[in-house]
């Protein structure tokens, strides 16, 4: 228990850290990698809550591919960022004024929650269930009870899908491509002519 | 809950001593070896010039394109894990609940191959 504490705030401080780090690094690509570094101790945040699933797939997904795509939208963009950042110091203090009052909302939003009246007497739903695994019970529920959910996701994706085709695809005239089906189909009577010559005619 | 961190424990160890390893050697070559900076040790080489420019010059959108398709059959794959583990608990139903999903994608993934997406040049 006492490692599970000692983890949690290891995790938790490297978490924060990167976090500030991440808006912190002069160099854009260091602030993807201090992201990802946040991403992989969220993911330890996870395990240790017994979410071993979320944690998998936030590794594998968010380091795996949504990292790749921040570093391309990093490259992509011409921007000096140093310029940018000209004035981070000079806007601090607006800045973390603003921040202390999303945070005193945040802590009066939370201070007055409360449970309705018909979820009041269920058992906090727990990450792993009477000797499931954490897959198993989400498996158990996300395509039965969950269904619509489920389907609308299918339906974000192929949007998002058609979205990046549509915003980003062009096809670019004038490019030769090799079409084997062609070549094969090709039928040798109707390109080539045997003649006959006599020798020394020509044609 | 306990068995499972007890499972995550040889990980936890792993990283520390991963963590303490990059440390002493880091910290070693900080500490014992003879550290003599000289700016000339760091100019350009012989036959090496400056760099002209920016290293992050623009990137083709192609790559951004390519990502983004690979995340979302990633996400798809990562549907199919919990759906593949509990399909003898969920009936037909699940079974034709990931099949409407599996379907829906197939009509986004027939798009971008006939719009050309999936090729390069």
């Amino acid at each position: 228990m006492i490692l599970q504490t000692i983890t949690f705030y290891l995790f938790a401080a490297i978490t924060i850290a990167a976090g500030f780090m991440v808006i912190a690094a002069r160099n854009p690509v260091h602030s993807v990698l201090y992201l990802i570094l946040a991403f992989f101790t969220s993911a330890g945040l996870f395990v240790l809550i017994g979410a071993e699933f979320i944690a998998m797939i936030l590794v594998i997904v968010y380091v795996g591919a949504v990292a790749v795509l921040f570093l391309f939208v990093v490259m992509m963009l011409d921007i000096n960022f140093t310029e940018l950042r000209q004035g981070f110091l000079q806007y601090l203090p607006i800045g973390g004024l603003i921040g202390l009052a999303l945070l005193i909302e945040l802590i009066m939003v939370v201070g007055v929650w409360q449970f309705g009246p018909e979820v009041a007497g269920h058992a906090i739903p727990q990450a792993t269930t009477n000797g499931m695994t954490n897959t198993e019970a989400l498996g158990n529920i996300i395509y039965t009870q969950y269904v619509y959910a489920f389907q609308a996701a299918g339906v974000i994706l192929l949007i998002a899908m058609i979205g990046a085709i549509v915003l980003t695809h062009r096809t670019r005239p004038g490019v030769k491509k090799q079409r084997i089906s062609s070549q094969v189909y090709r039928d040798p009577k109707t390109t080539i002519e045997v003649k006959k010559i006599k020798p020394g005619q020509g044609i | 809950m306990q068995g499972l961190l007890a499972e995550y424990l040889p990980i936890l160890l792993f990283l520390g001593v991963a963590t303490a390893f990059s440390l002493i050697m880091i910290g070693a070559a900080v500490l014992v070896a003879r550290q003599n900076p000289d700016p000339a040790k760091l100019a350009a080489y012989e036959c090496g010039f400056d760099a002209f420019g920016d290293s992050r010059g623009q990137f083709d959108v192609r790559f951004y394109l390519v990502a983004i398709l690979f995340i979302i059959f990633d996400l798809e794959v990562a549907f199919l894990f919990p759906w593949a583990i509990s399909l003898g608990g969920i009936g037909l139903f699940g079974f034709w609940s990931m099949m409407i999903f599996l379907g829906v994608l197939t009509v986004g993934f027939v798009y971008e191959w006939k719009k050309g997406a999936l090729e390069w040049e």
